[in-house]
């Protein structure tokens, strides 16, 4: 039983970066309907920065709110520069501009800062202040993960910024119709989604080590997750984020085994586009002919 | 004096497919004008021209500046409401959200505030449906949400693309009344696109006849009501 809610906790805690990250996804698809397939490529540079930072002596959280702002600039730069002169290209012409930057960010990665593998610090002390059934990392990174969450919510329900957001999203001719700078809203967008990926990415690297190829795993999972949930909804693909680290977790240890792990996300992919493709919480998308 | 709103030769296509041959009209502040004309004329693209929606040959110059070749959301923040065909409404937001979002460019909180209650005075329905989502809204009750949602900009021009479309008659009536009082009490300018040709003559001080995207008539709305042809063809008596 200790064992099991072990593995629960520790899966609510991966669950929670799977959850941001998710969340990043489904950002970018509410603007755009388009899968952001280098989400996972900016958080981790994004962690990189954080790395040398803290390398280069600045303590933990200074680190960590600068990284954020950078994550932040690197999205908006990039929807500025790469997606908006593709903006009204082909579903395809656009899917590889995302491979692109994903290929692009790796290997840049990889030639700045070398392939070794490399540790990264957590800010939480070693010791457990949780509890025995939780690392401290495990209980400090959910408790992030809240923080974002609720920061993000009170953003987009209770600011008029956060308000024209949304509608942009939603109804691009409407926005500008009532003055709504509809392509810097997008530009913001992508560098929330960035930064939120920056904070899943620096949440994350303790525990998988930080490496250029640190995100596919964490990607694919995130991807699992939004789909759970609906790709169109943002409190879905919360619960799903949460949802896929705890199965992730508990079928790992118990029953498939770690090797298997990552077969948990494509079966979850394939299981909910078969039988569920709206997610749990999405809008079952109806197209009058 | 220049006029309030001046189009001079314009032009607008939809990719090859041209629907505007120059079209020419003028009018001024605190005036309410209509453009009738058959469907396809091209009364709603000439809407989305004035206001940057469709690419444009030719000048929109309004109130002494040229507003043409601009971004449609530069040309709202100039004080120009469009209430859009379709309605436009922000389906999954609550009709709250959608009205201040009207305001969107406002700086002024406090008049906002009482914007927003004398929209609700003027529609009561809304009011009673601020917390629901206004993808639910009846077709009536979106069109009024779009009336409203203009004139939260308070605007000092609003472009109505067929404002009465959809609404029971009744309905239509207490729309255009409010419409009429707006004008007068707060000098908001319109221009009109109507179906229903009588009503919008009883509202216009001005009108223009637009036939396949060229202005093929003008004169104040009581002249053109006693035009034959206009008579025949749109008032049908």
């Amino acid at each position: 039983m200790d064992a099991f809610l072990h593995q629960v906790l520790a899966g609510l805690a991966t669950g929670g970066i799977y959850a941001s990250l998710a969340l990043a996804l489904v950002m970018i698809y509410q603007a755009t309907h388009l899968v952001n397939f280098a989400q996972g490529e900016m958080a981790m540079f994004a962690t990189y920065f954080a790395w040398s930072l803290i390398n280069a002596g600045m303590p933990y959280w200074p680190a960590f709110l600068l990284t954020v702002a950078f994550a932040f600039v690197l999205g908006v730069v990039i929807e500025r520069v790469i997606i908006r002169p593709v903006e009204n290209a082909p579903v395809l012409a656009v899917v590889v501009v995302f491979i692109a930057l994903l290929v692009i960010l790796n290997s840049v990665t990889g030639w700045i800062f070398t392939y070794t593998i490399k540790p990264f610090p957590s800010p939480f002390p070693p010791e457990p202040i949780f509890g025995k059934y939780i690392t401290s990392h495990d209980g400090g990174a959910i408790g992030v993960t809240l923080v974002v969450l609720l920061l993000l919510y009170l953003f987009f329900r209770y600011t008029p910024l956060g308000l024209a957001m949304r509608a942009a999203a939603q109804n691009p001719d409407s926005a500008r119709l009532v003055g709504i700078r509809v392509g810097w809203m997008l530009a913001l967008g992508w560098g929330l989604a960035a930064a939120i990926g920056g904070v899943a990415g620096m949440m994350v690297a303790p525990i998988v080590y930080l490496d250029p190829n640190m995100m596919g795993g964490v990607l694919l999972y995130a991807f699992a997750a939004a789909l759970v949930g609906g790709i169109d909804n943002p409190a879905g693909a919360v619960f799903g984020g949460f949802l896929v680290g705890v199965l992730e977790n508990v079928l790992g240890a118990f029953v498939i085994g770690n090797e298997l792990k990552l077969a948990v996300a494509l079966v979850l992919i394939i299981g909910v586009l078969v039988v569920r493709p709206s997610g749990f919480f999405g809008k079952v998308l109806v197209t009058r002919v | 004096m220049a006029a309030f709103l001046q189009v001079a030769g314009l032009h607008a296509a939809y990719g090859p497919t041209r629907v505007l041959h120059g079209i020419d009209f003028a009018m001024d502040e605190g005036t309410i004008t209509t453009l009738l004309g058959a469907n396809g004329a091209g009364k709603t693209t000439t809407l989305r021209a004035l206001c940057g929606m469709v690419k444009t040959q030719g000048e929109v110059k309004f109130a002494g500046e040229r507003i043409d070749g601009k971004a449609t959301e530069s040309i709202v923040r100039k004080g120009i409401a469009h209430v859009p065909d379709g309605r436009g409404t922000f389906v999954d937001l609550t009709t709250e959200e959608n009205l201040r979002l009207g305001a969107y460019t406002r700086k002024d909180r406090d008049a906002v505030e009482t914007d927003l209650q004398r929209v609700y005075g003027y529609f009561p329905r809304l009011k009673e449906r601020r917390e629901q989502q206004a993808g639910t809204l009846s077709g009536g009750e979106q069109q009024m949400l779009a009336v409203s949602r203009a004139l939260m900009l308070r605007p000092r021009l609003m472009l109505l693309d067929e404002p009465s479309f959809g609404l029971a008659p009744l309905i239509v009536q207490e729309l255009f009344a409010i419409l009429r009082a707006v004008n007068e009490k707060e000098q908001v300018s319109m221009l009109v696109v109507e179906q229903n040709a009588a009503m919008a003559l009883d509202l216009a001080d001005h009108a223009y006849l637009i036939e396949t995207g060229r202005v093929v008539l003008s004169g104040t709305s009581g002249e053109i009501k006693q035009n034959d042809a206009v008579r025949r063809s749109y008032l049908g008596y």
